[in-house]
């Protein structure tokens, strides 16, 4: 009787271990199909023309995602220098200032607008900036994507902040330096690593939405490097051919989910290296 | 109150202080006169306050949440408590190494220079200067010389300690508290320490928290015996570690407790 017990009980310890093995493969699996996929499909549209061309008409072989690409980095590069400042002045603040109510509402406000449909956000720029403008900008896109980088901006600088020793600031503070130094020379630099991580994860983040700049940045089939005026980005191009009836647009549409999966896993790879290789030891 | 006492001059003076974390009193009515230019050796068990009274005199607790301080602190005569005070212009005056030797991720010249930088010295002669000048007062010139620009974590833990010193002595203060500065050494190191102590010494008042029996009768003049966040007893070192007159004071440094 006793050994038939520990005979089942090793033979469910075995089948457990197996089961939570197999999952975690399963869970692996959609990563890999995804990859397999867009490279199998996407892989032929990528020549060189496909990087320097604009889209060609309906037909018309050789259209290249040469607009996007550049809609894309202007639009992340605005959005940057709109949020950058502000999330990092806010993660300061949070890491820096003694728990009151007034540092709780914002560190909640990021929470919540961390949370928020990225669709909303992108309603909210239409009324922000796309209305008053009376047109469709890079410039309305570039808000929308700032204020969906920012709580990620906060809370990275934020937490990397905190991991700074206190010790550290105690000793610029008793040398006589004045706050705001202290932290701009002292604390800052030793957290820079961290920040800058967290800056590619939410370009990394960025790059790919959608949603937030249907109504704002709207897409152009043309080439556009003026913020006030409408500008294509690699989302939008993979959205607007993908729901085209056309074979030809559906490989480009490939093409380019296969340039934007490769530049975010390559910024996704380089925050990790940087985090690891630049960390300041203490 | 000794006569050797009353006839220096008093580069601090503390009367009826009080020290709160939060609810919690640390300090209680702790009122000496620290002599100008003398070492002063602040012992007594762990959480005896002796720490939290070295911070209340550069006001270093200001930084920490929900403390509070009652009482007064003159330094040269001036209550650094009172609303007037610029704090940091106070703690230039007041240099302080810590426990953990804690340089800044930055090369050696660097950290030395981070002081003189702060307060506005920009001509790199002029830097070169402060930097050599304190790294010799803290002897370790001749051990970093050729390595100025090396990152100043790659140091031994007894340089290190070293460095910090020469970083506070170059924003040039007239206060140098210590708090257990050689507590984390070995041994060579902390004679190298003490006898840096020893030429400080009448340059800077210094007022040294310290664990170490021997070491606060080797490099100190006065002595403050503190226990449970109360002054037991305050006189010249040779006193308190011959003929103390409280019995906890004799008891503590005989090791009958603490």
């Amino acid at each position: 009787m006793k050994a038939s017990r520990t005979a089942f009980r090793k033979v469910w310890d075995k089948a457990f271990v197996s089961i939570v093995l197999l999952l975690s493969i399963l869970s692996i699996v959609p990563l890999f199909l995804i990859f397999f996929h867009i490279f199998k499909e996407g892989f032929s549209s990528i020549t060189p023309g496909f990087f320097v061309n604009l889209p060609k008409p309906v037909g018309e072989p050789g259209g290249g995602i040469a607009n996007a690409l550049v809609g894309s980095g202007l639009l992340v590069l605005v959005a940057c220098i709109l949020a950058l400042p502000v999330g990092i002045a806010v993660g300061v603040f949070l890491a820096e200032a003694r728990t009151n109510l007034f540092s709780t509402s914002v560190r909640l406000s990021m929470e919540v607008l961390q949370g928020m449909p990225s669709i909303v956000i992108g309603i909210i720029a239409y009324l922000w900036v796309v209305k008053p403008m009376g047109t469709f900008s890079a410039l309305s896109g570039s808000v929308a994507l700032a204020i969906m980088m920012l709580p990620v901006i906060v809370r990275t600088t934020e937490e990397t902040l905190r991991l700074v020793p206190r010790s550290l600031k105690e000793v610029s503070l008793a040398l006589g330096a004045p706050y705001y130094l202290t932290v701009l020379r002292v604390v800052l630099p030793a957290g820079i690593s961290g920040i800058v991580t967290g800056i590619l994860i939410s370009v990394a983040r960025i790059a790919g939405e959608t949603a937030p700049l249907l109504f704002t940045a709207f897409g152009n089939p043309f080439m556009n490097t003026n913020l006030l005026k409408p500008v294509n980005s690699l989302p939008l191009i993979i959205f607007n051919y993908a729901i085209s009836p056309y074979d030809d647009w559906h490989a480009l549409a490939w093409g380019a989910s296969f340039v934007l999966i490769v530049l975010v896993l390559a910024l996704n790879l380089l925050s990790k290296v940087i985090s690891h290789r630049f960390r300041v030891e203490f | 109150m000794t006569e050797s006492q009353a006839r220096l001059e008093t580069k601090i003076k503390t009367t009826s202080l009080n020290f709160y974390y939060g609810a919690v009193q640390a300090l209680f009515d702790v009122s000496i006169d620290v002599p100008a230019g003398q070492v002063t050796a602040l012992i007594g068990p762990s959480g005896c306050g002796k720490s939290t009274y070295l911070r209340t005199l550069n006001r270093m607790n200001d930084i920490i949440d929900g403390t509070r301080v009652e009482g007064q602190v003159l330094i040269d005569g001036k209550n650094i408590y009172s609303h007037d005070t610029d704090v940091v212009l106070l703690r230039k005056r007041i240099g302080m190494v810590f426990q953990k030797s804690t340089p800044f991720p930055k090369s050696i010249f660097d950290n030395i220079a981070f002081g003189p930088r702060i307060h506005g010295v920009r001509k790199r002669a002029e830097l070169n200067d402060i930097v050599e000048r304190s790294l010799k007062r803290s002897a370790l010139w001749d051990e970093v010389k050729d390595r100025m620009n090396e990152n100043a974590m790659g140091l031994s833990g007894g340089q290190q300690q070293r460095l910090c010193i020469a970083r506070a002595l170059a924003v040039d203060p007239e206060i140098l508290l210590m708090d257990e500065p050689a507590s984390a050494l070995d041994p060579r190191s902390t004679a190298k320490v003490e006898d840096l102590i020893a030429e400080l010494r009448g340059s800077y008042t210094i007022v040294i928290v310290t664990h170490n029996m021997q070491q606060a009768s080797r490099v100190s003049d006065y002595t403050a015996f503190f226990f449970e966040g109360r002054i037991i007893e305050f006189d010249t070192t040779q006193v308190i570690f011959t003929h103390p007159e409280e019995k906890q004071t004799e008891d503590y440094i005989t090791g009958r407790f603490g």
